[in-house]
């Protein structure tokens, strides 16, 4: 047995999946000096990994994970421990239909082999599932089992085969040291085990359900909880001793009963997702010693999986009632799951300190190919924003956000979830000083990074009778659940009038200092080397030249700039832009998201209500486009920022939080007469950007995209260096392999007559249906899909291959197996309204 | 006809370290979890064999708290029919307690037409250990008393039931009714099946509470002994141990054919 | 006075744990101020025997005979055990904690209306007398408090180390013919055969034993441990866990309520050692255990260990083995 080594320049915390392909992926990048350890012994040392039922479904809505999963079960192959079984999703009742339905757009999307298949085809290949007891099924021919132990020790293996690896088993974390680091950012600098301290440079926690408790060592949050996820043998089944191996019949997913069942040699495992979700603390997790089996595989509480035992039996009662067929192993494992099911990877708030925590074995191997190449060269080849641990707000650090949100989100494992769809728990943490008069307004509210903001107002329903059929009513439940026809109502009025919006949500952060100037000048795409005053909207690229985010930047000084970004992603934002300040420097990053308020304010007559409220002078000519300044606006000092992300003219107004309402109300006031009236995200963050063609971060935007893809490019690139630079200028020499197009839907009619109305990740096919693929093997779909009012279309985004982005060209989406015919009506950033921007004027 | 009451208790499953409750009146089962002892998931096979061979009910009880009923419906997922539960905090109960209990179990349902010629019960339970339910019980209804056997047959009013003693192989047999007290080892005890599981889940429980305050159990605390030092001689690790395992089998002497 | 249930093998010796309880009841005896100590025996003794108790410190030897004690039953046990200490006045009966002494005790404490300790270690205060005793199979000790009179009681296996007396006892012999009533031996052994060889039977007397826990990972991996035992003439025993999962049948279970082994040489692969186990494995000579966890009770517990993967040090094991005998 090894000894703790004194030193490493990285030391690995864990040996499940996670870790073991970590080390494997650091050491093949030519990391050397790793050092991996873990509490338990070799090769299981009791963590989620060693109970996993271990198969893989590879279609998901979510791209990240998808790309994850795939990337896992090429590494898997690669190993030569995966068994393919194919699996179903069956759909006991037409809504899950449709679900799978949707479910094929994604398949569709993301290239999987996938069908819609009738009940008999299923009974072919499962010859004991009753047929009727189901009307349909979704069939991934893909789907498999892997052994996640032996690749773990595979993984392991090649790292120790290079040299570079100690493994030093059964020793545990007591402590994570950290010291002072500059601007007030702490440093990891020692791992102190129960076998010995290690100094290192860069520490990784890999410890599944543990990693909260370790996190808390060094005082960084890592906001997962151990849940239980209930599962039970049953065996012998003479119908599976029949055959040889562990998998020789497709698994099961009964999605109606949240539960599935996966042969296992001659027993049947039958999992559940249906029960109450049952959270435990990770300090409450037993010791190896304490456990009955292992520490993840908590006592079975029979209760609760007793109404899924019923579920399972009516869908194969000859397997599961067959003579000699018995319980005998039941288990409730524990697994990690987020306030948002992602999981939490990334560098800390303590430099050097990684987390790659909340990771299933379907995404196991490519999660830690990602994260070595983030640790290595600052970005991955899988896009990963959703799965930064920079992402989450203090609020959701809390214990009690990660439980309340996982005891919402545990029955949804299977569930039909809409795109749209809200969290109705551990609401109200972050409320704009506008909310009581919001509320008044029968504001319907949405959550962006624990701020409830405004989607719509039900006060603006007596709009819709004025605007008729123009707010285009969606006929379908579907489509129309959380939704409504006030938000095209109240984009009408804004481009007819005005509309006054609350973007408190905006995360503000100040860079002061000699240093100020380089930071934005690295950090952004765009010339930020202007005069004071000005406002500049820019991309930021990681060092590949993928996006990191889009935001605004004020030059408030010489040496002070206000980054503006967007709530959802500020966080990880101001992480990317704090890891940029010159560790000796005296520049400082101050966040004034809790202290300045940001409401909007855009239309025709915005100008005409902005100058009743103010002496100062804010005439195109006094107030030119992409400026700010501080004026006085009804009573108070408000930096004014002339921008827009709507199309139209119009402010962007910081004002200090205590003096928000008040000013919320006077453009109200003011406002009324010149018939402008309050308008929700819907209209900002849809249709009002998606009729000028505006990109968004995390939907058309994103690590695997580029500027010359998403049509940004401007003639010229600055002089003074910036990251991601180098890869930008190769980009620009090269054709790109897609393109990002807007799509206008020629013809919304289903096949049953009722309109439909596509939601966002719909794949684009050609007319008649044929696949698209693009120069990077990937098949076009629906990035973003959003009501145009003003132009009376429904409006998608998606990237094409470059022959197709014509346009004119006429090709057809998918949605819900049904096609419709779309037109490509932009195949850059040329919006379909107001190509020369004359409204913005 | 035999319909035999087959008493079972919610202990601790203590494969593991064990671990105390607070108060040191008792385990903790949080990580371990909670199972029925050993020998009275062999004493629950024998009454269901027994019921069935003779076409009668084979009735499972217990003295526990409302989560005791887990232990009540495992046992009518193997293949009992019936069910009592004597809702109390067993912790609170000594083995007089228990007995008693017990006993008015019997006499009641008895009275009420559905008499129980037979007893079984574990020999001792895993957590108390106190070897002496059974045989209080005995005296408690006045009826004859066997205890510590594996296999239990009953055939024309008569028990038949034997097991391991220090003489041999020990044989008794009794008139009905009887106390017998069961040790693991003479049956393999079955797991439920799903179709028996669903259906224990619909066994109405006889519900009831204890006929008097516990005296108690004696006990004034638990806790654990102090671990013992280590003086293992570790060969090596892995594969590469294998000579020196081999080693040591020539030095035992356990090599040679 | 006390008065000590004492069991004699079919040889006619006392059972090394009725020693235990005499040099147990001893101590306490002495604790108490040299209150007397008398045995009581089921059966006609020889000489050397009441010389044996004599020698543990019997002021007399009790005999119980008589068509009751032809055959066992714990109620007639009882009943001779309860007329000797009701003569004697004995403020204390106590046995060693086999089945017979338990099941007898019992039966005392149900006669008396008093409670009973089972599996004591150790003698806490004298007044009022507390005992501590083995509870969870050994894993955690109970308290207990025996306030009413007598204090009944049995001793744990191994609690103390029989040990003659400083000064022999007397050792009067004293004939017993208690009257039984016919309700007492109702429940009484009917016969009694020569152990069957019963499945578990060679576990029990091996010299050698394969021993596998959950480390083996299913059912489909005992084949490297069964040649193990095979090319060792040992056979397998299993832990609890694994009969449990059904992986191998119950009668190749050793532990508390398995089998109880006292191999030369018990070779645990895979096995964390719970209480559960070591109670009937704790009696082997020497102890191998192989297991991924260095930390693992049943290594801490062990002669020798080998750190690892069973199921890569089995297999070489098994080649060094046939490479040793080519």
């Amino acid at each position: 047995m090894a000894d703790v080594p004194t030193t490493a320049r990285v030391v690995v915390i864990g040996a499940g999946i996670v870790g073991n392909s970590l080390v494997h992926h650091l050491t093949r990048l030519g990391w050397t000096d790793v050092v991996q350890i873990d509490k338990g012994p070799l090769p299981n040392p009791g963590g989620s990994t060693g109970h996993a039922s271990n198969f893989i479904f590879t279609v998901d809505h979510s791209r990240e994970i998808t790309d994850l999963t795939l990337d896992s079960v090429a590494q898997y192959k690669e190993m030569g421990v995966f068994t393919q079984s194919g699996g179903f999703e069956i759909a006991r009742t037409e809504e899950r239909m449709e679900e799978l339905r949707r479910r094929m757009s994604s398949a569709r999307a993301w290239g999987i082999e996938a069908e819609l298949v009738s009940p008999s085809f299923v009974k072919e290949k499962v010859p004991f599932i009753e047929e009727d007891q189901f009307i349909g099924a979704f069939w991934t021919p893909g789907v498999g089992v892997v052994d996640s132990l032996r690749a773990g020790t595979i993984m392991r293996e090649r790292a120790l085969a290079t040299g570079e690896l100690t493994v030093v088993p059964t020793v545990e974390v007591t402590g994570l040291d950290t010291t002072e680091g500059p601007h007030g950012r702490r440093r990891i600098t020692r791992v102190r085990t129960t076998g010995g301290d290690i100094e290192a440079d860069v520490v990784v926690i890999a410890a599944g359900v543990w990693s909260p408790k370790l996190g808390d060592m060094a005082g960084i949050s890592i906001p997962l909880t151990p849940a239980v996820h209930q599962m039970i043998s049953v065996g012998p089944c003479p119908q599976l001793a029949e055959r040889e191996g562990e998998i020789s019949f497709p698994i099961v997913r009964d999605m109606d009963t949240f539960c599935y069942e996966r042969q296992h040699g001659a027993d049947m495992e039958v999992g559940s997702y249906a029960h109450r979700a049952i959270l435990h603390e990770p300090e409450d997790i037993p010791s190896i010693e304490q456990a009955k089996l292992s520490p993840t595989e908590m006592p079975f509480t029979s209760d609760d999986f007793d109404p899924q035992l019923e579920q399972a039996y009516e869908l194969m009662p000859e397997l599961l009632g067959a003579e000699g067929a018995e319980m005998r192993y039941a288990i409730n494992g524990l697994l990690s799951l987020t306030c948002d099911g992602n999981p939490i990877l990334g560098e800390s708030d303590v430099a050097g300190l990684w987390t790659a925590a909340a990771v299933w074995i379907k995404e196991g191997p490519g999660v830690g190919r990602a994260v070595a190449e983030w640790m290595t060269d600052g970005h991955s080849e899988i896009d990963l924003h959703h799965s930064d641990i920079a992402r989450f707000h203090d609020h959701q650090k809390r214990r009690e956000h990660t439980r309340l949100r996982t005891t919402e989100s545990f029955i949804k494992t299977y569930g039909i979830v809409h795109p749209g769809e809200q969290y109705e728990s551990d609401r109200d943490q972050r409320l704009s000083p506008m909310h009581d008069s919001q509320e008044k307004l029968g504001a319907v509210f949405f959550e962006t990074a624990g701020w409830e903001r405004p989607f719509w107002y039900e006060t603006n329903a007596s709009l819709l009778e004025a605007y008729g059929d123009a707010v285009m009513p969606r006929e379908h439940e579907w489509d129309s659940r959380w939704w409504s026809p006030i938000i095209n109502a109240e984009h009408l009025r804004m481009r007819e009038a005005a509309a006054v919006i609350d973007l408190s949500a905006f995360c503000i952060f100040d860079i002061v200092g000699p240093e100020a100037l380089d930071v934005v000048q690295t950090t952004c795409v765009a010339q930020c080397d202007v005069a004071v005053g000005k406002v500049v909207y820019t991309p930021v690229l990681d060092a590949k030249g993928g996006f990191r985010s889009d935001l605004t930047v004020m030059r408030l000084g010489e040496d002070h700039f206000r980054v503006v970004t967007g709530g959802a992603h500020g966080m990880a934002d101001r992480a990317w832009f704090a890891g940029h300040l010159p560790e000796a420097g005296a520049t400082t990053l101050t966040d004034l998201t809790d202290d300045v308020s940001t409401i909007g304010i855009w239309g025709p007559r915005a100008r005409d209500i902005v100058s009743s409220l103010t002496a100062d002078d804010v005439s195109d000519a006094g107030f030119g486009f992409l400026t700010c300044r501080e004026i006085d606006l009804a009573g108070t000092s408000v930096l004014a920022s002339r921008i827009s992300y709507v199309g139209e003219l119009g402010w962007e107004l910081y004002v200090p939080m205590e003096h928000a309402a008040g000013l919320w109300e006077a453009l109200l006031e003011a406002g009324a007469p010149h018939g402008a009236v309050p308008a929700g995200i819907g209209v900002y963050g849809t249709t009002g950007r998606i009729e000028k063609g505006y990109r968004a971060y995390g939907a058309e935007l994103d690590s695997e995209r580029t500027i010359v893809e998403a049509g940004m490019q401007r003639p010229k690139v600055k002089a003074a260096d910036f990251v991601g630079k180098e890869a930008y200028l190769a980009q620009r020499e090269e054709a790109p392999r897609a393109v990002l197009c807007t799509l206008t839907v020629d013809d919304h009619t289903s096949a049953s007559g009722t309109k439909r109305y596509m939601l966002g990740g719909e794949p684009i096919l050609t007319r008649d249906g044929g696949t698209l693929t693009d120069g990077h093997g990937h098949h076009p779909y629906v990035t973003s899909a959003g009501s145009a009012p003003s132009l009376g279309k429904h409006v998608l985004l998606a990237y094409l291959p470059p022959d197709e982005a014509v346009i004119g060209n006429q090709l057809a989406v998918s949605y819900m197996e049904e096609l419709y015919p779309v037109t490509v009506g932009s195949i850059d950033a040329t919006p379909l309204l107001d190509p020369t921007n004359e409204r913005i004027r | 006809m035999v319909d035999p009451l087959v008493c079972v208790k919610r202990v601790v499953d203590a494969t593991s370290e064990v671990v105390l409750t607070d108060d040191e009146q008792g385990v903790d089962g949080r990580y371990a979890g909670f199972t029925t002892s050993a020998h009275e998931e062999c004493a629950v096979e024998l009454a269901v064999r027994i019921a069935a061979d003779a076409g009668g009910t084979a009735t499972v009880m217990t003295l526990g708290d409302d989560d005791a009923v887990e232990q009540l419906r495992a046992a009518l997922a193997v293949g009992c029919a019936a069910a009592t539960h004597v809702v109390a905090d067993a912790q609170a109960f000594g083995p007089a307690d228990v007995a008693r209990e017990i006993a008015a179990v019997v006499r009641d349902h008895e009275a009420a037409g559905t008499p129980h010629e037979l007893v079984l019960l574990g020999n001792d339970a895993a957590d108390t250990g106190d070897f002496q339910v059974g045989i209080r019980l005995a005296y408690e209804l006045g009826w004859p008393v066997v205890n510590g056997v594996s296999t239990v047959t009953v055939a024309d009013g008569e028990v038949t039931a034997s097991g391991s003693g220090p003489d041999g192989h020990e044989t008794f047999r009794l008139p009905l009714p009887a106390v017998v007290t069961v040790l693991e080892g003479g049956v393999e005890p079955r797991y439920p099946s799903v179709p028996g599981r669903m259906k224990a889940k619909k066994v109405p429980i006889e519900e009831r509470r204890p006929t008097a305050d516990p005296v108690g159990p004696s006990r004034v605390r638990l806790v654990l002994p102090p671990p013992s030092p280590s003086t293992v001689q570790v060969l090596g690790t892995g594969p590469e141990a294998a000579p020196a395992v081999v080693d040591l089998f020539e030095q035992l002497g356990v090599l040679a054919r | 006075m006390i008065v000590v249930l004492v069991e004699v093998t079919p040889a006619g010796e006392v059972v090394e744990t009725s020693l235990e309880a005499m040099t147990f009841a001893r101590d306490l005896a002495a604790a108490g101020g040299g209150v007397p100590i008398d045995a009581v025996v089921v059966g006609q003794p020889d000489e050397a025997l009441v010389g044996t108790l004599a020698s543990y410190g019997a002021r007399r030897v009790h005999a119980l005979t008589g068509p009751a004690y032809d055959s066992f039953s714990g109620a007639a046990w009882a009943a001779g055990l309860m007329a000797v200490r009701e003569r004697a006045g004995a403020v204390v009966v106590t046995a060693a904690g086999t089945p017979r002494g338990n099941e007898v005790l019992a039966h005392v404490a149900a006669r008396s209306g008093v409670p009973m300790a089972a599996n004591v270690v150790s003698f806490g205060s004298l007044s009022p007398f507390t005992v501590t005793r083995q509870v969870v199979g050994g894993a955690a000790l109970e308290e207990m408090s025996l306030a009413q009179r007598p204090a009944v009681f049995s001793l744990a296996g191994h609690a103390v180390e029989a040990t003659p007396a400083p000064a022999a006892g007397v050792g009067e012999l004293v004939a017993e013919t208690p009257e039984v009533a016919d309700a007492d031996l109702v429940a009484r052994v009917v016969s009694t055969e020569e152990p069957e060889p019963d499945l578990s039977g060679t576990l029990k007397s091996a010299r050698v034993v394969v021993g596998a826990g959950r480390g083996a990972g299913s059912a489909e991996g005992f084949d490297d441990l069964l040649e193990l035992a095979e090319l060792l003439d040992a056979p397998l025993g299993v832990s609890r866990v694994v009969t449990s999962l059904g992986w191998r049948p119950h009668h190749e279970q050793v532990g508390q309520t398995g089998s109880r082994i006292s191999p030369d040489l018990y070779i645990p692969c895979g096995i964390s050692g719970a209480i559960q186990h070591w109670a009937g494995c704790s009696s082997a000579r020497t102890i191998l255990a192989i297991n991924t966890d260095p930390d693992a009770p049943m290594v801490t517990k062990a002669t020798h260990a080998v750190i690892g993967d069973l199921h890569e040090i089995i297999p070489a094991v098994n080649a060094e083995i046939r490479r040793r005998r080519a």
